[in-house]
């Protein structure tokens, strides 16, 4: 096996042996039903989709994702296990990439985990499949956003909770990056173009078209190289860091 | 072969390591001692590619561990300063995964396992979660990843800090049971470790070297290497045995504490022969009568406190 590998393997194999996986994944399954069925309108709605679903997941993000990312590197740094990780001999893109990628698989896992709800709605009606398998590659993409984000601010710093604020923060500016509220803080000073940019950094914006079934090349685009970029700042972080 | 070359690792204003020059052959076991702070773990981070130098170069057998890291990580094996593990695993689990980092897979995977397992005595925690192990077992998990591959540099932080008397035996026994290919760097404070497993010792102070030498030399350099004490009875009177003994050709000179006295020899001159001539010539019969050796804790505080306190007086 990759060096790759066997660190996604021994990252994977210790959410579950700390019972986070089983904590997280309860809890990520209990809120979305509650927000499907009751905040949603699921059934009043009377339409055979995932929106409801789907619609929530930024938000349920928002704090379940911090979770998982802020022991990333904060950990390692804590208990010192980092000196241990990074004088083996493996590169630093194999540590950094395979921590992430069994975080990612992780919160893929708990995505799965919500089949019940696709049947559901299958059951109930004859829903654009498409669609929902495109919501489903959208929600977990943008989960893969949000944990690059976490990755970064995690090598950053030695406190869990300070790593789950900060994550928390920047996500909610990368979520809400469209909205008024963020751009009205930039909008006295930063060009029309900048501001432009900031509003199509939006999660929301390509999230919405992903989870309606349209699967373009360049909201995946947005997702895959927002991933790159901040996983490449994390493997930075990591270097200034260690050279201090 | 290790060559450090003019090693310097600068923390904001504070210099850790200050030029370091070091080379050192297989078979070699040194022992690193300096007090805390003057640099011991800083150089070690540096030799194992996990803090970079600021300035000056480290080799390792060949390798730079600049440019040329994971080679010269493959080559060694490394136990950090307080042992970390990953301590949600279990030892079994743990060993498993470095030995995979290592390249081993397979039935080799299973044998390298076995074997450290074998040496470190793990047997019997294996399949507990390494938070829940006492100390000295988590200390012999971390040593027992470092040894896994059978590295030919073993760098190892403080090994035995935190162990009991037996544990402590049973990591020297290992240090000194590991085939002569191997250079060894330890770094302790505990001074009789350095004196009952190493073949070299270097002492740095404020990151700098200042001894560098054989446990052997480094006692020699003690004022009591050479020295004799001599303890008599309470009731003998002693100020004309201490002026006889002082008058003796290669006696410097002589310390009194009550009923006992330390006799300091002129240019490591053998005394005890000369010594018991005198106490026999003067039927004098003393309670106990030994030779001392050199003391390598008042070499360390010598080398090391002497010069910090001479830069304050400055």
């Amino acid at each position: 096996m990759s060096h790759l590998g066997i660190i996604v393997k021994r990252e994977l194999a210790s959410y579950f042996v700390t019972h986070l996986a089983y904590v997280f994944i309860l809890i990520f399954l209990v809120l979305s039903g509650v927000f499907t069925f009751y905040m949603g309108n699921f059934f009043e709605r009377g339409q055979a989709d995932l929106m409801p679903f789907f619609n929530f997941h930024p938000w349920l993000y928002l704090f379940l994702v911090p979770a998982i990312s802020m022991r990333l590197w904060s950990e390692e740094r804590k208990s010192g296990s980092i000196e241990l990780l990074m004088t083996l001999p493996i590169r630093k893109f194999d540590a950094v990439v395979g921590k992430f990628l069994a975080a990612w698989f992780f919160t893929g896992l708990a995505l799965v985990l919500t089949f019940p709800l696709w049947i559901t709605v299958n059951y109930l009606g004859s829903p654009d499949n498409g669609a929902i398998f495109a919501g489903y590659i959208g929600s977990w993409l943008m989960a893969g956003g949000f944990l690059a984000i976490g990755s970064c601010i995690s090598a950053l710093s030695k406190s869990q909770v300070i790593a789950f604020i900060l994550t928390g923060l920047i996500c909610l500016l990368f979520v809400l990056a469209g909205f008024p509220l963020v751009l009205n803080l930039f909008e006295d000073w930063v060009p029309l173009l900048v501001l432009d940019g900031l509003a199509s950094l939006s999660f929301l914006t390509h999230f919405n078209a992903i989870s309606k079934g349209v699967l373009s090349l360049q909201d995946l685009f947005y997702f895959l190289s927002l991933i790159v970029a901040w996983l490449a700042a994390t493997m930075i972080v990591i270097e200034i860091k260690q050279a201090n | 072969m290790i060559e450090i070359s003019h090693l310097s690792k600068q923390f904001g204003a504070l210099k850790a390591v200050d030029d370091l020059s070091l080379s050192l052959v297989a078979g070699e076991i040194l022992g690193f001692l300096g007090p805390n702070g003057a640099g011991k773990s800083t150089t070690m981070k540096m030799l194992t590619g996990f803090v970079a130098p600021t300035s000056g170069s480290i080799n390792i057998h060949g390798h730079d561990i600049g440019s040329e890291q994971l080679a010269a990580q493959k080559l060694i094996g490394y136990l950090p300063e307080g042992a970390p593990c990953y301590d949600e695993m279990t030892p079994a689990s743990f060993l498993g995964f470095i030995a995979e980092i290592r390249g081993f897979s397979g039935a080799e995977k299973v044998q390298r396992v076995a074997d450290v397992v074998e040496k470190m005595s793990l047997q019997r925690v294996l399949g507990q979660r390494i938070e829940t192990l006492s100390k000295g077992y988590k200390r012999r998990v971390g040593l027992a990843q470092a040894i896994i591959h059978d590295p030919k540099v073993l760098i190892l932080d403080e090994p035995t800090d935190g162990l009991d008397p037996n544990q402590k035996q049973q990591v020297r026994e290992l240090i000194r049971g590991l085939s002569k290919d191997k250079i060894v760097i330890i770094s302790t404070h505990i001074l009789e470790e350095v004196a009952a497993v190493c073949s070299r010792v270097v002492i740095i102070s404020e990151g700098r070297l200042v001894v560098d030498c054989t446990p052997e030399q480094l006692a020699s350099r003690s004022k009591f290497d050479g020295a004799v004490s001599i303890r008599f009875t309470a009731a003998t009177a002693l100020e004309n045995i201490v002026s006889g003994i002082a008058e003796l050709a290669s006696v410097a000179s002589v310390e009194q504490t009550e009923s006992s006295l330390t006799v300091f020899p002129e240019d490591k001159a053998k005394l005890f022969v000369a010594l018991s001539q005198f106490l026999s010539q003067h039927e004098l019969v003393p309670e106990s009568i030994f030779q001392e050796r050199g003391r390598l804790d008042e070499v360390f505080r010598q080398v090391t406190v002497e010069d910090s306190e001479l830069e304050n007086l400055s």
